[in-house]
């Protein structure tokens, strides 16, 4: 009964830590390990046009002008974040239309020659990014009447009898426009307009024939540098719920990962009234960042509630701490393993654990030497105080006053033999060395030398290994961007509270019995 | 490695954490630590169910009456300082005779009388005691040695450790001071551990420090094949401590005075495992017997028998 509890109650306690860290890294992208990088890009959209050019020359400076740029929006692959719309003097209007987005920029007046330019960041998108706020798009209208309406219908009959599902009717159409030039049907539908857009808006059309929604994208492949990237057109069809591209040449499902949709439809990238023919120029640009700006990154633009929450979310200084207090509980664990599953015998509980954190500024030797020498010092000016025969709390003070005079000595006397280790003795907890000091006296006196240094030597065998798990990135890594792993440590560290086997020194104590 | 713990399974020895986890908090509830961790509570409890104790001199509960130990135990020539919540022995200071102003220890060393107002204030500031919290100082009557451990303890005053479990003594051991120990009876301090048969009350191993030996390595005197006067006696001593202590898994500690006959000298609620070593059997097989066999023994004498049938040294 007891058993159960305890499983159920660890149970419950690792579960949402499990989850909380599933979810971290699967949906919201969180590294598990500290040196990950995810690939971001920068893209630059520039357009350069002449407003005296568009309008008759009397009418310049009449007519407003207005520019319309197609943003990119491909929410299930990529997520657009940073946007920033730069055009001096224009007034600027983002709008959602018939599932592309748009940017209108419009000024009363303008002259010359204009620039204007769209910057974004681009990220891939995770699962936890995805939002299906797709709603069933209507099917457009073929547009095709007379001998076009009988050779589409002829082309999609053709396509259907070799075709069994609605990603294999799509390649058929593709390939037929794209490779059969002899068929007259396709000869007639496409006419002289013999481009691949036309031809994606063709296979649209005659899908729409069909009743199956479809529309041309057109995007940018997502290099690692283009000072001028090409715009790549393919297929988009609606089915089983969601849209899913197609590959503009043979037809079948899926594009090239990189590709970036822009928008869709039959529209060009950018249209201008009141003004010239623009040059539009798109850039792209690789960045590498660390996985955990990234995700923190992206989930500064979903927020979703946890984010708020997190350690991230609090001043900078204060995550310094946090980053080591939660070595503690680890620190705290190895003991619980060396004491009662190794049997390792410590001078205090936790002792070990607080020696431990003052090794990360001296690191492991030079934490061990001055230790030791501290120790060392502080049990020689015990021994010798020990025929004084003070009174117990006026000889621990008397002993901690003079482990701080030692490690002002120290620190002094290595600084000018030019040792920088000696400096960071200062950080060694003095209490805990002084009770260290006291306690391994006491030993001594009560069980001999040899086991008040058996007990010494565990305590820092403990720090050592505390300090070496602690000091591991990794861990340092998962315990802060998850905290919640610390339900798990919680939830194995009460099950160890039951565990009543054998501790490991002790099949060497008891090793004559197993004979 | 999974040989040896599968092998200690088999001959059932008891580790820490099962000792703990299992027949500790499973037997011992906390509010009754208080009796055994107290040693003034202990020796009241057992006086008042006519159990002999060592004669308690005295207590020092203040650093003001230190000063007064030298009247306290101005009648007495030899008398033992313990502190009230001492742990595993320590702190115990035994002395056996005066020198002029002088005390004598055991060992013959000499402590003056500064010595002994510093030892009993070090007491009383918590030096030995579990938690570090203030102490009180206990002076009491130091043991006679019985004839029958004369030849086989160096100096000080052996004890016999008996683990009760529910009432029923299960395993035995005796401790015998040496040299190396500084006459303190206590395994930890080089101390000798043999293994008595429940069922006889006659030694069988001994164990010194790692070692498995058969003579006193003071005395040259053979250890093992000892018996213990009056055996049955010291049963039903240990079985009463279960009784008037309500602990359910307690180590009992008794000496032999040779005028007196046996006294319960402490009762300790975490008896240690050292105890195996001594007796080459695992407490944890005879702790199972008394779990499947000894529900319904109603009074001591039910026990001790049931204790001389089954809890043979095999």
């Amino acid at each position: 009964m007891k058993t159960r509890y305890l499983f159920l109650l660890c149970f419950f306690l690792a579960l949402p830590g499990v989850i909380l860290f599933t979810y971290k890294v699967v949906a919201l992208g969180f590294p598990i390990s500290p040196d990950t990088m995810t690939e971001v890009w920068n893209i630059e959209a520039r357009i350069t046009f002449d407003a005296n050019e568009g309008p008759a020359p009397s009418e310049v400076n009449k007519i407003p002008v207005k520019v319309t740029l197609h943003l990119p929006r491909d929410p299930f692959r990529f997520k657009i974040m940073d946007e920033h719309f730069i055009a001096h003097k224009y007034g600027l209007t983002v709008i959602e239309k018939e599932g592309n987005r748009e940017a209108v920029w419009a000024i009363r007046k303008a002259s010359g020659m204009q620039n204007i330019y769209y910057k974004a960041v681009v990220r891939n998108a995770t699962a936890g990014d995805v939002k299906t706020d797709e709603v069933e798009p209507k099917v457009g209208a073929p547009n095709f009447d007379g001998a076009y309406l009988t050779a589409a219908r002829e082309i999609l009959a053709e396509a259907r009898e070799k075709s069994a599902d609605v990603n294999t009717l799509v390649s058929e159409i593709v390939k037929l426009l794209n490779g059969a030039t002899h068929n007259h049907n396709v000869q007639l539908l496409l006419g002289r307009k013999n481009s691949l857009v036309h031809r994606l808006d063709m296979a649209a059309r005659i899908l729409a024939l069909e009743g199956i929604p479809a529309q041309v994208v057109h995007g940018i492949r997502l290099g690692d540098m283009e000072k001028d990237a090409k715009i790549k057109h393919w297929l988009e069809v609606y089915h089983a719920g969601r849209w899913y591209p197609h590959d503009p040449v043979i037809g079948g499902p899926g594009v090239p990962e990189r590709y970036l949709a822009w928008w869709k439809g039959s529209e060009e990238l950018v249209h201008i009234e009141g003004g010239g023919k623009p040059d539009i120029t798109l850039s792209v640009s690789l960045n590498q960042e660390r996985a955990i700006e990234n995700a923190l990154a992206r989930g500064s633009i979903s927020k979703p509630r946890l984010m708020k929450y997190s350690l991230f979310s609090l001043p900078v200084e204060t995550q310094v701490v946090y980053r080591t207090l939660l070595m503690i509980p680890v620190g705290a664990f190895i003991i619980v393993i060396l004491r009662n599953v190794v049997g390792l015998q410590t001078i205090g509980t936790f002792m070990p654990v607080l020696i431990a954190l003052s090794f990360r500024e001296t690191r492991l030797i030079g934490g061990i030497v001055l230790f030791s020498l501290m120790v060392g010092l502080g049990l020689s000016v015990r021994l010798l105080l020990e025929r004084l025969q003070l009174l117990h709390v006026p000889r621990v003070a008397t002993v901690l006053m003079v482990v701080v005079m030692f490690m002002l000595f120290v620190s002094i006397l290595s600084y000018h033999l030019g040792i920088q280790l000696g400096l960071s003795v200062a950080l060694f907890p003095m209490i805990i060395l002084t009770m260290t000091i006291e306690k391994i006296c006491i030993v001594w006196e009560e069980m001999g030398a040899l086991e008040a240094s058996t007990q010494a030597f565990g305590s820092l065998l403990a720090a050592s290994l505390s300090f070496m798990v602690m000091s591991i990135r990794y861990v340092q890594h998962i315990m802060f961007v998850f905290p919640e792993v610390l339900l798990i440590i919680l939830a194995v560290t009460i099950l160890l509270g039951r565990y009543s086997g054998y501790r490991l020194f002790e099949l060497y104590r008891f090793r004559y019995l197993a004979e | 490695m999974l040989n040896i713990i599968s092998k200690l399974k088999q001959k059932g020895i008891l580790g820490i954490n099962r000792r703990n986890a299992v027949y500790v908090f499973e037997n011992n509830s906390r509010s009754l630590y208080q009796l055994v961790d107290d040693k003034l509570r202990t020796k009241k409890l057992a006086q008042d169910n006519g159990i002999t104790i060592p004669q308690l001199y005295g207590t020092i509960r203040s650093h003001r009456a230190v000063k007064d130990i030298h009247g306290l135990v101005e009648q007495y020539s030899d008398f033992v300082i313990k502190p009230a919540h001492g742990s595993g022995g320590n702190g115990i200071l035994i002395i056996s005779g005066r020198s002029k102003d002088a005390y004598k220890k055991v060992s013959g060393n000499l402590l003056d009388r500064e010595d002994i107002e510093h030892y009993v204030s070090n007491i009383l500031s918590g030096m030995y005691s579990l938690g570090g919290q203030t102490d009180v100082a206990m002076i009491e009557f130091r043991v006679k040695i019985s004839p029958v451990f004369e030849s086989i303890s160096y100096l000080g005053t052996p004890d016999i450790r008996i683990i009760v479990f529910r009432g029923v003594p299960v395993m035995a051991m005796a401790r015998l001071p040496t040299r190396m120990s500084d006459g303190r009876a206590n395994l930890h301090q080089g101390a000798i551990g043999a293994g008595i048969d429940v069922t006889t009350g006659v030694t069988t191993f001994a164990v010194w420090g790692n070692e498995t030996i058969t003579e006193h390595p003071d005395t040259d005197q053979s250890i093992r094949g000892v018996e213990i006067p009056d055996w049955e006696h010291l049963l039903s001593l240990s079985s009463k401590c279960y009784d008037i202590t309500g602990l359910g898994y307690l180590g009992v500690d008794i000496v032999l005075d040779e005028n007196q006959g046996p006294m319960v000298l402490e009762l300790n609620a975490r008896p240690g495992l050292n105890i195996q070593i001594a007796n080459m059997a695992g407490l944890e097989k005879r702790l199972r017997i008394v779990e499947s066999k000894g529900e319904r023994l109603a009074n001591i004498d039910q026990r001790v028998v049931f204790a001389k049938k089954y809890m043979r040294h095999s």
